[in-house]
């Protein structure tokens, strides 16, 4: 493809913008937490990283954002289901909201959700007089994660619900299949791939987030402390060893969950391509 | 005898066949209304209530109080920064956007899927850990810590940081959008324009960009609504110092903590107006780019 290279003009230039921008932006900041790493002693990052409090935080954080996952999972393929099958008045609105934890900033989302659950807001009230109290323990976290999750399964399961037949489900009811079958036989394996890939993306956002949980967390060490707030305060602190060690854990994760959801992606892409 | 009995029998089996269906219908129909009526509740006690309770927060005190609350002088500086850093983030990410969908999808290279990779890096990392690794890289305990101070440039802790770190939370934003669009394009139409003489930047703005409008814009939207609400990375290096280093985010953030609610909200109001335009655009973007393609493959 050498000819390529020499019939459209400008390879040079893009690459050498590509690659200064992405140098500053990305590599440099990157390489300077490796130096960083590198100064730091094994020994001094696992005693870190195996602070009760740390780990307690670890618990909070993965805990709260799985749980909101997998609400998100399920709600998503409704929405998606909803949103591709159904046609009803205002479904152009509800399609346009679903990014709206997107275009939200996080700390606004923060805020409102806080005085919406407190014991004084509108939907906290209902719940302090049955004596359940949800802004400011793990359950409020884990509403603060799940509106931060909204749109990541339901934007990848439309496009696959999109490209699946209907043909195949009449098929399969004329062949005398009840409905829970069709799904479950039909129409979920095809889905699969791309909920798990919205689960894994909606998972790997939920563990990172801050802004929308900090403020209706209450933040009680080994309680309601998540993460990235640990990270935080110790920057506060000046601590960057300390901080720096409990990022590696986090970025650890968010590698594995990023790699998981490519495995899966193949999978999803093989679908999506595969023309039904 | 079969034979005859199967034609017998067939018109019997697709009338029950077409009544089985119409009940599977009428069936569905409860599940349609169940799952709407799931759906509609989720969203309006997840997203809409949220949105009611900015609004109806920040006026609960009036009007009065609220424009006495955003033309606080520290709010209207936090929105003069955060509009900085917003068209600053979107500049440097369109030119950044535009050469580097270029480079990936028109030519052919080594290690392009590790390029891609490390382009979409900044959106994998929690922004804690953006504003974490700016730290690492302009903060006391950097090596070039010494020169920064020499020339009287701060990062941590000032202005050029919350630019940074707006800048790389939304880094990807407007070369994803355009990538797949160039991706699907190929590369006929730019070698054609190329052997018939036509300079590089004549082809971009002739071919290419007709292609990719929509795609842009809809990536400019994305990135403008990420870099005005960023709050992880931009908080880790702005320091909080009132009317200098705090963004409208931010803003909010100090308001709330000083158990000033109302002002907290009314700034909020703002934040909300923006996102919901910022969906509004979107969705006509969308629309108009959806219409447009549908003329393109029909002619």
């Amino acid at each position: 493809m050498k000819t390529n290279k020499r019939l459209i003009p400008g390879f040079g230039i893009s690459m050498g913008i590509t690659l200064a921008l992405l140098s500053i932006m990305v590599l440099i900041p990157l390489a300077s937490l490796v130096v960083f790493t590198a100064k730091m002693d094994l020994s001094d990052i696992i005693k870190v990283i195996t602070r009760p409090r740390v780990v307690a935080s670890f618990e909070v954080s993965l805990l709260t954002s799985f749980i909101a996952s997998v609400i998100n999972a399920v709600m998503g393929v409704i929405l998606a289901w909803v949103l591709v099958r159904y046609d009803f008045p205002g479904k152009r609105i509800l399609d346009g909201m679903i990014e709206l934890p997107f275009a939200l900033p996080t700390a606004v989302a923060g805020i409102s959700l806080t005085s919406l659950y407190a014991d004084t807001g509108w939907i906290g009230g209902l719940f302090a007089d049955m004596g359940i109290k949800i802004a400011y323990t793990r359950v409020g976290i884990t509403i603060a994660l799940i509106f931060i999750g909204i749109p990541f399964v339901v934007r990848t399961v439309q496009p696959v619900l999109e490209k699946i037949d209907p043909l195949y489900e009449e098929a399969a009811g004329i062949l005398g299949a009840s409905r829970t079958r069709i799904f479950r036989k039909v129409i979920l394996p095809e889905l699969r791939p791309a909920v798990f890939t919205g689960f894994g993306l909606a998972f790997g956002r939920c563990l990172g987030e801050y802004g929308s949980v900090v403020f209706i967390a209450g933040n009680q060490p080994y309680e309601t402390e998540i993460t990235p707030l640990i990270i935080m305060s110790e920057l506060q602190e000046y601590d960057y060893p300390s901080a720096t060690a409990i990022a590696l854990v986090m970025l650890a994760a968010a590698f594995l969950i990023l790699f998981l959801v490519n495995l899966i992606q193949i999978g999803n892409s093989k679908i999506l391509k595969g023309g039904h | 005898m079969a034979a005859e009995n199967a034609e017998k029998t067939a018109p019997v089996i697709s009338r029950e066949g077409s009544t089985e269906i119409h009940a599977k219908t009428a069936g569905s129909k409860a599940v349609k209304i169940i799952l709407i009526t799931v759906s509609v509740l989720f969203l309006f006690v997840m997203l809409v209530m949220p949105l009611i309770t900015v609004i109806y927060e920040a006026f609960r005190k009036g009007l009065a109080p609220y424009l006495e609350a955003i033309s606080d002088p520290d709010t209207v500086s936090a929105l003069l920064l955060t509009l900085e850093a917003t068209v600053i983030a979107v500049v440097i990410n369109t030119v950044f956007g535009l050469f580097a969908a270029w480079a990936i999808s028109k030519f052919r290279f080594h290690g392009k899927k590790v390029l891609v990779t490390l382009i979409d890096l900044p959106v994998t990392v929690s922004p804690i850990i953006a504003g974490l690794i700016f730290v690492l890289t302009f903060g006391r305990q950097s090596v070039i810590y010494p020169f920064l101070e020499s020339i009287d440039f701060m990062v941590v802790y000032a202005v050029p940081g919350i630019i940074l770190a707006t800048v790389f939370v939304t880094f990807p934003f407007i070369s994803r959008e355009i990538l797949p669009v160039l991706d699907a394009q190929g590369t006929d139409e730019e070698e054609a324009a190329a052997l018939m003489g036509a300079k590089g930047f004549t082809i971009f703005r002739r071919i290419t960009l007709p292609h990719i409008k929509w795609a842009l814009m809809y990536g400019i939207v994305l990135c403008a609504a990420r870099a005005m609400g960023e709050f992880g990375a931009v908080s880790v290096l702005s320091g909080h110092l009132r009317g200098k280093t705090v963004t409208l985010p931010l803003q909010v953030e100090i308001l709330f903590g000083d158990n000033k609610f109302m002002p907290a909200f009314a700034v909020s109001s703002i934040l909300v107006v923006l996102a919901i335009l910022i969906l509004i655009v979107r969705s006509i973007v969308e629309y108009v780019g959806k219409r447009k393609k549908g003329e393109n493959s029909q002619s």
